[in-house]
């Protein structure tokens, strides 16, 4: 399989998979509606109309597209690659969830649903569906891991504000894997009027495709700007990954073109040897979990097993299908940062360049760190910075043993 | 004849109706687990559904998420779980259909070829896998086959006639109807609903319907056996066994009243007529 891909873009097949991975693992009471939700999806995105409002919105509301921006101070710094930084940070909500959030919902209002779920780890997706929900007054459930709900409680506090209600997840090691579980279990008994708004590109097909092709605005608008402002693609691309979706939709648009090599950042949390971390790929093998099959951490009877991350939004045990099959065929490079080297990176990114990033694109920013000082000074790197790190701000007090 | 179609048959002569019970292996220990896996045919039960413990069971509400639980601290894993069964064959049962209800993850990492193949020695007679619909089970299905294990599809109040032809495409044993759309242990069913589908799936299969997911009491047992070919009581009897106490002396009690409950209902609906 690895060695004969004529084109990396055209997955996943009409069931939804991307070579082994993918697919619709979900009982039978889900599956009509997985189902509907793929009809109403194919018959989207070949509307005009669809595709017409979505661009109003990301452009108006949004306030798409994202700068790309050539961060100079870090770039000498580094002394190496000139790194560009996508600036999905300056989205409204902070992050790039919203960009799939803004088509989900208005595949959702298509589909005529009257109610929303969604799951929330680091509460970015969850803040972002809330907003949506507010602008077109749609009631909203976000299910958030307790031991989240602690860690994240400005985010907590914004979605109620935005007038969301938050459930808390009790279950499990209490963090995104079982958020998900209490949201599929609320979407089996509610499958009439609800949508289920998934945070990342993972899921049972469709969502990964359309979380993906929503996501993809990220990696559109950076072939463009990249053009405008070098005349030419960027060499490397880097993004972090908890399911994969800011780094699949810088990702995706450059998959076919063979000059761009691409690297995706794991949560090794306290260190890949401790068994303390997040990476799927790097410390998983293939298994199913909420409605796909993709790289899981589990032990040796299947059970799921608990990730560990300083950041929220990448603790979780599995990563999206399109990531594994990548894995696999090699085209994407995967590698791993911990939470010592995300926190360093933050700071660093704060004192160079004025911004605070979230924890996760900070795991970006250590591979960044490391490997641009051994590129040539005319290698072009982009860098997504798919969040904003005011969230974190006491994550990182703490860490730092210092008392807000 | 399998076990499975030769217990319908004997409940078809019989003019009544089965209980099937749902209890989870190694809840709340392998021995205990066991003690109650044996006397449950004495009990009443027709067929016995043990749940293979998951870690992440998303169709499942708290009871029997609390029952994995404990099993998983108690050690529960595939291999115990089908050790168990080879257990209670040996113990005497050759009669009385064991089916296994779970996920698919368990089953893969353990090799779903390898799965089968030992759950029909262990004495299995046929699976149930929540998260594996029509579309995906061609990874298990062919060694199900292969060793003689039914695969048990499940039919939902979602399951319209668009669906159903898929649902009921290689499905055998008997078919599993999820009275509610929802989790186990939570919402009941309204009665006419569910005999309404009923008459719905039996236009298009000849294969024994039980029913499952909110029947919680006697009464509701009674209610379903009416209409189905089998009441399926999971949550309540999982909750019993997850009470303190002489657990596997409540959990045989239990079941007795359902089974009597269960057993006359057609009786009583013909003495009422």
């Amino acid at each position: 399989m690895a060695t004969s891909v004529n084109s990396y873009r055209t997955g996943p097949d009409e069931r939804g998979h991307f070579g082994l991975y993918g697919g619709r693992y979900v009982a039978e009471t889900l599956m009509p509606l997985v189902l509907e939700v793929e009809r109403a999806y194919n018959a989207a995105r070949k509307d005009p109309n669809f595709q017409r409002e979505l661009d109003y919105y990301l452009k108006h509301y949004v306030g798409r597209p994202s700068p790309l921006y050539f961060a100079e101070r870090l770039t000498q710094h580094l002394g190496g690659a000139k790194v560009y930084f996508k600036r999905d940070e300056l989205n409204h909500t902070g992050a790039h969830k919203i960009n799939n959030c803004m088509g989900q919902i208005l595949l959702a209002r298509r589909m005529g649903k009257t109610r929303i779920i969604a799951e929330t780890g680091a509460g970015q997706h969850g803040v972002a569906t809330a907003t949506v929900c507010a602008l077109f007054n749609l009631p909203c459930t976000v299910y958030m891991g307790s031991t989240d709900i602690e860690r994240q409680a400005p985010n907590v506090f914004r979605m109620k504000l935005l007038g969301a209600e938050v459930k808390p997840v009790t279950s499990g090691s209490a963090t995104l894997k079982d958020a998900m579980n209490d949201a599929l279990r609320d979407w089996v008994a509610n499958v009439e009027n609800t949508y289920y708004i998934i945070g990342t590109a993972a899921g049972p097909h469709p969502f990964p495709q359309l979380v993906r092709d929503f996501q993809c605005v990220i990696g559109d608008e950076v072939r463009e700007q990249m053009k405008e402002a070098e005349g030419r693609l960027p060499d490397t691309l880097v993004a972090c990954i908890g399911g994969g979706s800011n780094a699949l939709g810088l990702f995706h648009p450059f998959l076919d073109d063979r000059s761009v090599s691409m690297v995706a950042v794991e949560a090794a949390g306290l260190g890949i040897e401790t068994g303390k971390h997040a990476a799927s790929l790097t410390g998983g093998k293939p298994g199913v979990l909420h409605g796909n099959r993709t790289y899981l951490l589990q032990d040796d009877d299947g059970q799921i097993t608990e990730a560990h991350s300083i950041s929220a939004g990448l603790d979780y045990p599995g990563i999206g299908p399109e990531h594994a099959w990548l894995h696999d065929t090699k085209r994407v490079e995967y590698v791993s940062a911990t939470d010592q080297e995300a926190l360093d990176a933050f700071k660093l990114l704060a004192k160079l360049e004025g911004i605070l990033p979230a924890l996760e694109p900070a795991h970006a920013l250590a591979e960044v760190i490391k490997r641009a000082p051994t590129l040539p000074r005319d290698h072009l790197l982009v860098m997504n910075l798919c969040g904003r790190g005011d969230k974190d701000v006491f994550t990182v007090a703490a860490a730092l043993g210092i008392k807000l | 004849m399998s076990r499975i179609a030769t217990r319908f048959t004997k409940l078809k002569q019989e003019g009544r109706a089965g209980l099937v019970t749902f209890t989870m292996a190694g809840d709340p220990d392998y021995a205990t687990s066991l003690a109650i896996m044996r006397g449950l045919p004495k009990a009443g039960v027709d067929l016995i559904e043990i749940g293979v413990m998951f870690s992440d069971p998303m169709a499942d509400g708290p009871a029997i998420q609390a029952g994995g639980l404990r099993a998983h601290k108690a050690g529960a894993t595939v291999r115990r779980t089908l050790d168990m069964i080879a257990e209670f064959r040996r113990s005497g049962d050759n009669e009385t259909p064991v089916v296994l209800m779970g996920y698919y993850n368990p089953i893969y990492i353990f090799g779903a070829e390898k799965f089968c193949a030992e759950a029909k020695k262990a004495g299995v007679d046929g699976l149930i896998v929540v998260d594996l619909p029509p579309e995906e089970d061609h990874e298990l299905r062919p060694y199900a086959i292969s060793n003689g294990l039914d695969i048990i599809r499940l039919a939902t109040p979602t399951t319209d006639e668009a669906r159903l032809p898929a649902v009921l495409d290689g499905a055998s044993g008997f078919i599993y109807y999820v009275a509610v759309m929802g989790i186990t242990g939570t919402k009941s069913a309204a009665i006419e609903q569910v005999q309404s589908s009923l008459a719905r799936i039996r236009k298009s299969t000849d294969l024994p319907i039980a029913v499952g997911f909110g029947i919680k009491t006697p009464d509701q047992a009674a209610e379903i056996a009416r209409v189905a070919d089998a009441a399926v009581v999971g949550s309540a009897l999982v909750e019993i066994i997850g009470s303190k106490g002489d657990t596997v002396r409540s959990a045989h009690r239990f079941v007795e009243v359902l089974a009597n409950a269960v057993h006359s209902a057609r009786k009583k609906a013909k003495a009422e007529a």
